[in-house]
């Protein structure tokens, strides 16, 4: 930086303009050597060198290889490509609204408002996962569902729950290795099978899970599914006490199994045309259940299921009465970020909060700022 | 003797000090926990609970800062500066005030326009200050970025003005800020 030229010292100091206000400064330093100047130069820029290498550190320059929230989202990118204004993951969907009863139940374990008894307002939005917004729903696809609850005083819970009871991998590493595993090959653009291969190889708890899931016949439809936080939470009571529960939602509508026959092609929206209809015909209902933790129980990994017989509280009713297409629904707009939290509900030390909240928010900001691009479950189909 | 009751003319005044070097201290966190916090997944969700509500604070701060400032002397700059090196000081000063009071407002009305809720702790939260405009959010989004990387350069060459001046030019510049009384009148 040239802007200050030490010379000027010699001809600036002693004028008389200075000399009447500026006392303490007329005492000015001896002249530096060459070889003094050069080092204290030096030295100034040493010091700059090391703040912006901090600053560099921080920000991850030094470590490439770094798990990042935007390389999670490129591997999405890579297995589905890119949809204009669309979720990076769970890009197919439609949004609902209703409202939230509360019994009371679950004061005991969280101040939340939430809990209080009374009734909150819900905006929620049911989908499947995948980048793909006009992919075709199957029998055996996971189904999912995000909610957003508003309590009177502005605080949200918010949530996004999959139909799974376990999630297929202990770490956000695992599950990006497999997000990874099953990107298209350049080539062939197919998956490598050779590369899920290994994967499966080397994460035998991914085996254990999908044996648990494929144990239980996958329900037939949205609205007699069951939704699972899967993550563990730490609610605190009015005390100040601590519990560490999961939760899920327990469907009104009796479970059906989903017809795995092959031979029936039924149609690319089925599942969320079956919601639509039923949501037209009757309301839709969940209670939510609070699984309460006992000490030993797993708090850090959702592939770990917690042992059969845990106490589970009803703690209210999810009531569904309206669907909308993404196009006019305030869902679209909303990131079902799982770490909105009220006072009361807390993260426990499973790393997937986290992380899912880091990859939300990356994925919320790329489709935020995108160009929005028509849904496969258009408002015309919402109204059928 | 009146040196124990007559503030040092030389020295900025004790609150502005203190709202500095304050400042200081909140906006090199904030820059490290903003550059950190947007690659990290593991401590993402800690790093964003600090960022919200001491965003807030330096926005607090820097207002009481502007005005403190506003109701005291500022100190001369070292009588060697020329014209010129005044005249960048003085902008650079500006700058830096422009961006401690913009990039906090920036990050809350980004918020406001991702319906972000904006909590601070517990279950005190800051109202939105913009509608539900997720296109605007994008674009606010963007400045944040844009305005972090700024102030961290307008840092950089605050802190390597001062450098030089302090180890090159030695002209008592940075004194001004420091605590205590260096030189006897």
């Amino acid at each position: 930086m040239a802007l200050l030229d030490p010379d000027d010292s010699k001809t600036a100091s002693g004028s008389e303009q200075s000399r009447s206000e500026t006392g303490a400064m007329d005492n000015h330093p001896a002249p530096l050597t060459p070889a003094d100047k050069f080092a204290r130069l030096a030295g100034v820029g040493v010091l700059i060198l090391g703040v912006v290498g901090a600053f560099l550190y921080l920000g991850g320059w030094f470590s490439p290889h770094q798990l990042t929230p935007a390389k999670f989202v490129d591997e999405f990118q890579q297995v589905d490509g890119i949809h204009s204004g669309f979720r990076r993951n769970h890009a197919k969907g439609v949004g609902v609204r209703g409202f939230f009863e509360s019994n009371g139940n679950g004061a005991r374990f969280s101040k939340a408002l939430v809990f209080q008894t009374g009734r909150v307002p819900v905006i929620g939005r049911f989908s499947i996962p995948g980048g793909n917004p006009f992919a075709v729903d199957s029998a055996t696809t996971v189904h999912a569902l995000g909610l957003q609850f508003t309590m009177a005083n502005g605080e949200e819970w918010r949530t996004a729950m999959i139909d799974l009871p376990v999630f297929p991998f202990p770490t956000p590493q695992a599950f990006f290795e497999n997000l990874a595993a099953s990107a298209p090959d350049p080539q062939t653009h197919k998956p490598d099978p050779q590369k899920m291969a290994a994967f499966i190889g080397s994460h035998p708890e991914f085996l254990e899970a999908i044996k648990i899931v494929k144990s239980h016949a996958p329900p037939s439809a949205f609205d007699n599914s069951p939704y699972f936080g899967l993550n563990t939470y730490l609610l605190t009571d009015a005390s100040g006490k601590i519990t560490a529960v999961r939760w899920w939602f327990n469907p009104s509508r009796p479970f059906v199994a989903a017809d795995m026959g092959a031979g029936n092609e039924p149609d690319k929206n089925y599942l969320f045309d079956g919601l639509i209809a039923s949501v037209h015909q009757h309301p839709l209902q969940w209670h939510l259940m609070l699984v309460i933790g006992q000490p030993g129980d797993r708090t850090d990994d959702p592939n770990i299921m917690w042992p059969e017989g845990r106490e589970q509280v009803d703690a209210g009713t999810l009531t569904i009465d309206t669907v909308e297409s993404e196009e006019t629904s305030a869902a679209r707009d909303i990131n079902f970020d799982p770490l909105v939290l009220p006072a009361g509900i807390g993260p426990s030390d499973d790393p997937f909060l986290s992380a899912r909240s880091a990859i939300y928010s990356q994925s919320f900001t790329r489709r935020a700022g995108e160009k929005k691009t028509p849904s496969a479950i258009t408002p015309a189909e919402v109204q059928k | 003797m009146s040196d124990r009751v007559t503030p040092d003319p030389q020295k900025f005044a004790g609150s502005m000090r203190f709202f500095h070097w304050l400042m200081a201290a909140m906006v090199l966190t904030m820059l490290g926990i903003g550059v950190a916090m947007v690659v990290s997944l593991g401590d993402y969700h800690r790093l964003v609970s600090i960022h919200r509500p001491l965003g807030i604070l330096i926005l607090i701060t820097v207002v009481i800062r502007f005005v403190n400032r506003r109701l005291h002397r500022v100190p001369p700059l070292p009588a060697t500066m020329s014209p010129q090196e005044r005249f960048v000081a003085h902008a650079s000063e500006i700058l830096l005030y422009s961006l401690l009071f913009l990039q906090p407002l920036v990050g809350w009305a980004m918020l406001s326009a991702a319906r972000y809720p904006i909590v601070m702790f517990g279950s005190v939260h800051l109202f939105p200050i913009l509608p539900h405009d997720v296109m605007l959010y994008a674009f606010l989004r963007k400045a944040h970025t844009f305005l972090a990387y700024l102030l961290f350069l307008a840092f950089v060459g605050h802190f390597g003005a001062v450098a030089f001046h302090t180890l090159v030019l030695r002209d008592g510049l940075l004194s001004r800020m420091l605590p205590g009384r260096d030189r006897a009148h």
